[in-house]
């Protein structure tokens, strides 16, 4: 379920890091949470964003809930993809619901996050 | 109920609140009177008020005909006391009247949505100058000085606190449309609107278009803001606009004291998701019937917090169902109708007085006073019954010789031969 090489935040986001880039999204359990997305809401290619701060927004039948990223860094590409088909996000978190591609600032960042096992076991504790 | 309450008199309510914010001495109120010494205070003061004066006062508010109707809607109890329809299923009459409204009000300024009223035109200014900021990502404003000077000051206030510079750009002496190499000049790439009004304030109809263009040249955006809704029945909705801002008390909203009115906000379809305001969706219910319900809310600040799009919580539900119901007792060819009217008025008084400025106008205009100052010319007309012309010094020193008339359908001949002769024409 949760990809071995992905890294995990406790706020149900992932990013996967390839050298300085890295490519952020949200967990199937978030989306599981939020039920249909309707409306995703992200910063423009140029925007440098914080660990830790809000990237963007999505916007579900429930609920608006900010995007905290998982790293540092400036941000690369938007999957412009999502705007007409914010529904994605529901169907393939991992994959092609990707939110944003950013230039890591910080790689050392990742140390602080989940691994796959030990995301599985936080969300098992949650519920 | 003291006693129930635990306390020996209305002080104690307030015992929590700190000693230096609580007022010591007591309200400056007149005791208690009885019911028929209030409706005698009130009977002299309503006499007070000039009931049967012709107006040539515009400059924002408007001297119309209301429709016997629309009070009568209105008073209703179920419109009346109605709370913000939160609760769909038990609120399909307001629901259903605000998506009208919304409807007539992209109708008329041809935008693709509306919400569902702001405050005023004077606060849906300062909004759509914010939502065009957070559409382009820039933070500064260019408004006409040709804008309402009432208009552009609450804009100045909103924008202190948002980060959000707000320079003005000209109108030309002669034309006293909006000056387009002054617009040009000032344009730059942090621009995120540029606001313009037509009819503007000297009542000219404006160069919405070039201005349009001009902006959307260096990515800004255009917002268009009206005073004077009747002028919509004649003129060509501004399709160069993006959002188009504007006051509807010309709708059959009484003057009183210059509020309670109701503003509008109309924008493209594209850029609903960063309108402000309250927005009413057609739907269906479990049933598949046609339903309305409040759509769109989480832009709003009760559910986005501080990310919300405004921190306008609510709308003009009663002000402006008597815009609505205007509109529905007008019609297009009513309201197409009046506006000619009012035009014809407007251009029959002019046609007797020298016009300052050469631009084509709908139902104001401003015209210099030659038999004097014009305070002393106003108050020689009030002796007549009359209410004269806006001296404009006080917002334009340029024109501190000059007044802006208004005539609409409610100006009489008489009435306006008498301006005239009182402006010494």
């Amino acid at each position: 379920m949760y990809p071995e090489n992905f890294r995990y935040t406790k706020e149900h986001e992932w990013v996967l890091v390839e050298g300085d880039a890295g490519t952020i999204g949200i967990t199937d359990h978030a989306q599981e949470e939020l039920g249909d997305i309707v409306y995703v809401d992200l910063p423009k290619a140029g925007t440098r964003i914080e660990q830790g701060k809000s990237l963007g927004s999505v916007e579900s039948v429930k609920a608006v809930s900010d995007i905290y990223s998982p790293v540092s860094g400036e941000v690369t590409d938007v999957n412009h993809a999502l705007a007409d088909a914010p529904e994605t996000l529901n169907s393939d978190p991992h994959g092609a619901g990707w939110l944003v591609k950013i230039r890591l600032s910080a790689p050392a960042e990742t140390d602080g996050l989940m691994s796959a096992a030990d995301y599985e076991s936080y969300i098992g504790a949650e519920k | 109920m003291m006693d129930a309450c635990g306390i020996d008199g209305p002080d104690a309510l307030f015992a929590h609140l700190p000693e230096e914010v609580r007022m010591r001495k007591p309200l400056d109120l007149a005791p208690g009177i009885s019911e028929y010494e209030i409706v005698d205070y009130f009977r002299r003061r309503a006499a007070e008020n000039a009931n049967g004066y012709a107006s040539f006062l515009g400059a924002g508010v408007y001297n119309h005909f209301r429709p016997v109707l629309v009070d009568t809607v209105v008073s209703r109890g179920e419109f009346l006391t109605s709370y913000t329809p939160y609760q769909a299923e038990i609120s399909q009459g307001v629901l259903t009247t605000i998506f009208e409204f919304q409807t007539m009000i992209c109708q008329l300024t041809g935008m693709d949505v509306a919400n569902a009223s702001m405050y005023d035109g004077s606060t849906a200014v300062p909004e759509a100058a914010m939502m065009a900021a957070r559409l382009t990502g820039r933070r500064r404003a260019l408004v006409a000085r040709s804008v309402h000077p009432e208009y552009r000051e609450t804009l100045r206030t909103y924008a202190r606190h948002q980060g959000m510079a707000v320079e003005e750009f000209g109108y030309l002496e002669d034309a006293g449309t909006i000056d387009l190499e002054d617009l040009d000049r000032k344009m730059d790439d942090a621009t995120a609107a540029v606001i313009v009004q037509s009819p503007n304030f000297f009542g000219i109809v404006d160069q919405v278009k070039a201005a349009g263009e001009m902006a959307h040249r260096r990515g800004a955006l255009l917002v268009l803001v009206f005073t004077e809704a009747v002028s919509l029945g004649l003129l060509r909705p501004p399709a160069e606009a993006d959002i188009v801002a504007g006051e509807l008390q010309s709708f059959a909203i009484p003057p009183s004291y210059g509020g309670p009115f109701a503003g509008i906000i109309a924008t493209r379809e594209r850029y609903v998701r960063q309108m402000p305001g309250r927005l009413v969706g057609q739907t269906v219910d479990t049933r598949g019937n046609r339903a309305f319900c409040l759509t769109l809310a989480t832009r709003e600040q009760h559910i986005r917090r501080e990310k919300a799009t405004s921190n306008i919580c609510t709308n003009q539900a009663l002000i402006a169902l008597m815009a609505t119901v205007f509109m529905t007792v007008y019609g297009k060819e009513g309201l197409r109708e009046l506006a000619a009217q009012n035009l014809a008025k407007a251009h029959y008084l002019a046609g007797q007085l020298k016009p300052r400025f050469s631009g084509k106008f709908f139902n104001e205009f401003v015209a210099r006073v030659d038999g004097g100052e014009p305070e002393a010319v106003n108050r020689a007309l009030l002796k007549q019954k009359i209410i004269g012309g806006l001296p404009l010094g006080r917002f334009y020193p340029e024109l501190a010789d000059s007044v802006l008339l208004c005539a609409t359908e409610m100006s009489r001949r008489e009435d306006m031969d008498a301006v005239v002769k009182a402006m010494g024409a």
